[in-house]
C-alpha cells in the first residue's frame, strides 16, 4: 500500500537524522541506539502490518495496529505529562532568579 | 507591631501614586513589588516613599507577592496587608482587615467584596462566585470572595504560607493561599470591604479566557501539591 511506502520513507529520514546527529555527537551513544532501534521496530512494524497481531492476541487487543496506537497515546500523553512538569520547574526557577536578583539589588543599594 | 503593606505592581503608573499616598497613615511601611513595568510605576512609588524592589522579568501576581511577603517578613512585620495597586481597595478599611489579627482571633483574614452585593457588577459577581465554588471543591475552603487581593496576615501565618516557594502565575495565587490556609490549619477570617470599582480597575480584573487558564492551572496545582 502506498501509505506503508510514505512512512517507510520517513522512517528512512528519521533514521538519516538520528545517525547525523550521532556523528555530529550531539546526542550520546545510549541515546542513538534508542532512537535507532526506535525507528528500525516502526520500520519492521509499518513493512509486516501482521507482525504485532500474535502480541495483539495476547494481550487481549484486537489488531497489532491498535497495539500500536494505543501504545503511542498513552506514550504521548505521558511525554506531554513530562514536558509539562518540566515547564513548570523552569518557569519556577525563573521566578526564583528574578526574586533574588530583585532582592540583591535592594541589598546594595544604599538607601 | 508593625503593620507593613505589600502592594503588587505590574504598569499601574495611573494609580499606584494615590494608592500610596492614601494607605501612607495606615501602615508603618510600603513595599511595592514593581513586576517589570515598563511605565513609571516603579519611580512614583518610590516618590510616595516606598520601598520598591523590581523584578526584571514580569513573572506575574504570584510571584510578586511572594517577593513582597519574604521582604516584609526579613524587614521585622508583625501583620502583612497584601493590597491592590489599581486603586480598588480603600485604606480606610485597613484597621478592620487588621483587628482581628491584633485581638489575636485570626491568622490570616481576607477583605470579602460580596458583603454588599450591589457593589459588584453582575458580571462580575457570577465570575467570582464560579471562583469561589471551584475554589471550594478544589482546597475545601469556603470564602465568599476567594480572589480577593486584600489580605491580612500574622507574620506566623505569612511564613507558614511560604509563598515564595511555589510559583504561580497569576489568578491562581488567590485559591492557593486559601489552599495553603486549609493546609497549614490557620484560623482565616472575613472582613467586608467596600470597593471601588472604576472603570480602570474593573479593565484590571481577569476576563474570560484567563478565568479558564487559572481553572486549568489550578487543578494542576491541586493534583500536584
Amino acid at each position: 500500500m502506498l501509505i506503508q511506502y510514505l512512512l517507510i520513507l520517513f522512517v528512512f529520514f528519521a533514521l538519516s537524522r538520528v545517525v547525523m546527529r550521532a556523528k555530529a555527537h550531539e546526542i550520546t551513544t545510549r541515546e542513538f541506539l534508542f532512537w535507532f532501534f526506535f525507528w528500525l521496530c516502526a520500520a519492521i512494524v509499518i513493512a509486516w502490518p501482521n507482525s504485532l497481531n500474535r502480541f495483539a492476541d495476547v494481550l487481549g487487543v484486537g489488531r497489532g495496529v491498535d497495539v500500536v496506537l494505543y501504545a503511542a497515546l498513552v506514550i504521548l500523553f505521558y511525554v506531554v505529562f513530562r514536558i509539562f512538569t518540566r515547564i513548570e520547574r523552569i518557569e519556577r526557577d525563573i521566578t526564583l532568579l528574578v526574586r533574588r536578583k530583585a532582592l540583591e539589588e535592594n541589598d546594595h543599594e544604599p538607601r | 507591631m508593625k503593620r507593613v503593606a505589600v502592594i503588587p505592581a505590574y504598569n499601574e503608573e495611573r494609580t499606584i501614586g494615590t494608592v500610596l499616598s492614601e494607605l501612607r497613615p495606615f501602615v508603618d511601611a510600603m513595599i511595592v513589588i514593581d513586576d517589570g513595568s515598563r511605565d513609571a510605576t516603579a519611580a512614583i512609588a518610590e516618590r510616595e516613599g516606598a520601598i520598591v524592589y523590581r523584578h526584571f522579568l514580569n513573572r506575574g501576581l504570584g510571584a510578586a507577592l511572594g517577593t513582597g511577603m519574604e521582604v516584609a517578613l526579613r524587614q521585622g512585620a508583625d501583620v502583612l496587608i497584601t493590597f491592590d495597586a489599581d486603586g480598588q481597595h480603600r485604606a480606610n478599611d485597613i484597621p478592620a482587615i487588621v483587628a482581628p489579627l491584633l485581638r489575636g482571633t485570626a491568622d490570616v483574614v481576607i477583605g470579602v467584596r460580596t458583603k454588599n452585593k450591589h457593589a459588584m457588577p453582575v458580571g462580575r459577581r457570577i465570575a467570582n462566585t464560579m471562583a469561589n465554588v471551584i475554589t471550594f471543591f478544589l482546597f475545601g475552603i469556603w470564602t465568599s470572595d476567594s480572589q480577593s487581593g486584600f489580605r491580612a496576615f500574622t507574620s506566623q501565618a505569612a511564613r507558614a504560607l511560604d509563598l515564595a516557594r511555589y510559583h504561580f502565575e497569576n489568578m491562581e495565587v488567590s485559591s492557593a493561599i486559601l489552599s495553603q490556609v486549609a493546609r497549614h490549619k490557620l484560623r482565616f477570617f472575613e472582613v467586608a470591604i467596600e470597593p471601588v470599582y472604576t472603570s480602570y480597575s474593573l479593565s484590571k480584573g481577569q476576563g474570560f479566557r484567563e478565568g479558564i487558564r487559572t481553572f486549568v492551572r489550578l487543578i494542576i496545582y491541586r493534583v500536584l501539591h
